[in-house]
C-alpha cells in the first residue's frame, strides 16, 4: 500500500491533541494542545470537502461552549462572530455543550449535525460553521421526561441516513434512541427490546440509558447499540433490538464501534458493571465479533494485560477509513491505543495525556 | 457614559488584544448594558462571559467598585462616570 497520510483527533478534557501518521500509521507525530483548556467532547473529520474540515465542540470552564473549525489540519482555527450554536431566545435554554459532531449524507455536502446538551439537535448548512435548532425534536411531547444521566442529559449520537437524507437517528441519555423520516419535522421512539434497569418499568417506551449507537453506511437498516446494561442489534431499521451481549465478559460499556467495510464487524470495550466500572480483570481488551454479534473474540496483543483500571468513554473508539482498517481508543487514564491491522496489535500512540473523551480518525 | 472593562489576558485575544476597554453606554448605564455594548464590539468576547440568555456565566465574576456585581444587583449594578469595571474568572477547575 502506497504511504499515505492518517489524522487521529484526540479530544480530552483540556484540549485537542492531534496524531498525524505519514507511513502507514507505523509512526505517530502528535502536536497538542489545540484549543488548550477547553474540554473537547465532540469532534469530527469531514471528509467531503477539497480540504478536509476538522469540527470541535469546546467547552471552557469559565468561558462557555462552542464550535471551532480548522481547514487546514489544525494549523488554525476559525469561530465566527456570530455564535456558531446557540438556543433561539423563546425556549429560554442555554448551550450546557457539544457532545457530538457528525457530517451529514454525502448528497448534503453542507450538512452537519450536532447533538448538545440539553437535549436538543442542531443542524448546519454552511459546512459546520454555524447551526440551527431542530424544531421537531425539541418540541417533542417526550421531552419534559428526559432525564440527566451522571455525565448530564445530552444527545450524544448523531446517525445521518447515507443515502436518504430526511431520515435521522439520533440517541441520547436518558430517553433513549429517537428517529424521524422527515428531515427532523417529527420523531418517534425506537426502543422496543432495549432494557432500563434503573427504571420500575423495564421495557418502556422511551428513557433508556443508551450509550452509544453506531450503523454501517452499506448496511444502514442494521444499527449496534451499547446500553447501560445491555448490547443489542437492530436489523429491521430500529424498529426492535435484540441483545448480542452473550459471549461478552459483560454487558455494560460506553463505546460501540462498526468497521468501515464489514457490516458484519463490531467492537466494544467491556466494563464488569455499572457499579463497578472497570476493565474485567484488570485486563484492557477489546472485544470484536465478526458475525454481527453472534460470537465475539478478545483483542488484546499490545494492550496492558494488568493493572488497567482505566475506561473508555463513549466516543472514545473509532475506526479509520485505510483499506486495511485502523482502528483506535482513548482512555480517560490519557492513552491512546491504535492498531492497523483491525484491533489484530497495537501500539501505543500517546500517553499523560489529560482524560480522553473522544477520538475520531480519518485518512487525509 | 464612558467606563473602562478591565479584561484578564485570557481574553484579551478576543478584544483585539486589549487589557482596557473604554465603553460608551447609554442612559442608565449598567453592567448589562455594558455586556450588551461589548456584544455588538466583541461578539466572541461577550459570549464568553454570558450565555445566549444574557446571563453572566457561572465562572465569570465581574466587579463594580471592588464588590462582585452579584453581591449588587447583577446585570442591573448600576455605573457610573469613568468606572472600572473588572472581570476576573473565578476558581474552577482542576
Amino acid at each position: 500500500m502506497a504511504d499515505e497520510r492518517t489524522i487521529v483527533a484526540i479530544g480530552t478534557r483540556k484540549g485537542l491533541w492531534l496524531a498525524t501518521s505519514e507511513d502507514n500509521r507505523a509512526r505517530w507525530q502528535l502536536t497538542g494542545p489545540h484549543n488548550p483548556m477547553t474540554a473537547v467532547y465532540a469532534v469530527a473529520v469531514d471528509p467531503r470537502r477539497a480540504r478536509p474540515r476538522l469540527l470541535v465542540g469546546t467547552t471552557s470552564e469559565h468561558f462557555g461552549p462552542t464550535v471551532v473549525t480548522s481547514d487546514d489540519l489544525g494549523r488554525t482555527w476559525r469561530e465566527p462572530d456570530q455564535p456558531p450554536l446557540a438556543f433561539p431566545e423563546d425556549t429560554g435554554a442555554a448551550l450546557g455543550r457539544v457532545w457530538q459532531l457528525t457530517p451529514g449524507p454525502a448528497c448534503e455536502p453542507e450538512v452537519v449535525y450536532a447533538g448538545v446538551e440539553p437535549s436538543a439537535l442542531f443542524r448546519s448548512e454552511d459546512g459546520g460553521l454555524t447551526y440551527e435548532l431542530v424544531r421537531g425534536l425539541w418540541e417533542h411531547e417526550h421531552r419534559p421526561d428526559w432525564g440527566a444521566g451522571y455525565g448530564g442529559q445530552a444527545i450524544h449520537t448523531v446517525l445521518p441516513h447515507p443515502t436518504r437524507p430526511e431520515s435521522i437517528t439520533v440517541a441520547m441519555s436518558t430517553g433513549g434512541v429517537y428517529r424521524s423520516e422527515d428531515r427532523g419535522a417529527s420523531w418517534h421512539a425506537a426502543n422496543r427490546g432495549i432494557q432500563a434497569g434503573f427504571l420500575p418499568e423495564r421495557y418502556p417506551e422511551f428513557g433508556q440509558c443508551v450509550h452509544k449507537v453506531a450503523r454501517h453506511p452499506d448496511r444502514p437498516e442494521r444499527f449496534f447499540l451499547q446500553n447501560h446494561g445491555g448490547v443489542y442489534r437492530s436489523e429491521d431499521d430500529a424498529a426492535s433490538w435484540q441483545s448480542i451481549a452473550e459471549g461478552l465478559p459483560s454487558d455494560f460499556g460506553f463505546t460501540v464501534v462498526v468497521h468501515p467495510h464489514q457490516p458484519d464487524t463490531v467492537y466494544t470495550f467491556p466494563l464488569i458493571a455499572d457499579e463497578n466500572r472497570f476493565a474485567p480483570e484488570g485486563r484492557c481488551r477489546v472485544y470484536r465479533s465478526e458475525d454481527a454479534g453472534r460470537s465475539w473474540q478478545a483483542l488484546q496483543r499490545g494492550l496492558p494485560e494488568a493493572g488497567f483500571y482505566s475506561t473508555v468513554l463513549r466516543d472514545a473508539m473509532c475506526t479509520d477509513d485505510a483499506e486495511t482498517a485502523g482502528l483506535y481508543f482513548g482512555s480517560r487514564s490519557g492513552e491512546v491505543y491504535a492498531s492497523r491491522d483491525e484491533g489484530q496489535s497495537w501500539q501505543v500512540i500517546a500517553k499523560h495525556l489529560p482524560d480522553v473523551l473522544c477520538v475520531r480518525a480519518a485518512t487525509v | 457614559m464612558l467606563v473602562v472593562l478591565l479584561l484578564p489576558g485570557v481574553l484579551r485575544p478576543h478584544a483585539g488584544g486589549n487589557a482596557k476597554l473604554e465603553v460608551e453606554v447609554g442612559e442608565p448605564a449598567t453592567v448589562g448594558a455594558l455586556l450588551d455594548v461589548v456584544a455588538a464590539r466583541y461578539p466572541l468576547l461577550e459570549r464568553r462571559l454570558r450565555d445566549e440568555r444574557r446571563v453572566l456565566r457561572r465562572y465569570v465574576n465581574v466587579y463594580v467598585g471592588g464588590e462582585e456585581c452579584r453581591q449588587l444587583n447583577g446585570a442591573d449594578t448600576a455605573l457610573t462616570e469613568g468606572a472600572e469595571v473588572q472581570v476576573i474568572p473565578s476558581v474552577a477547575g482542576g
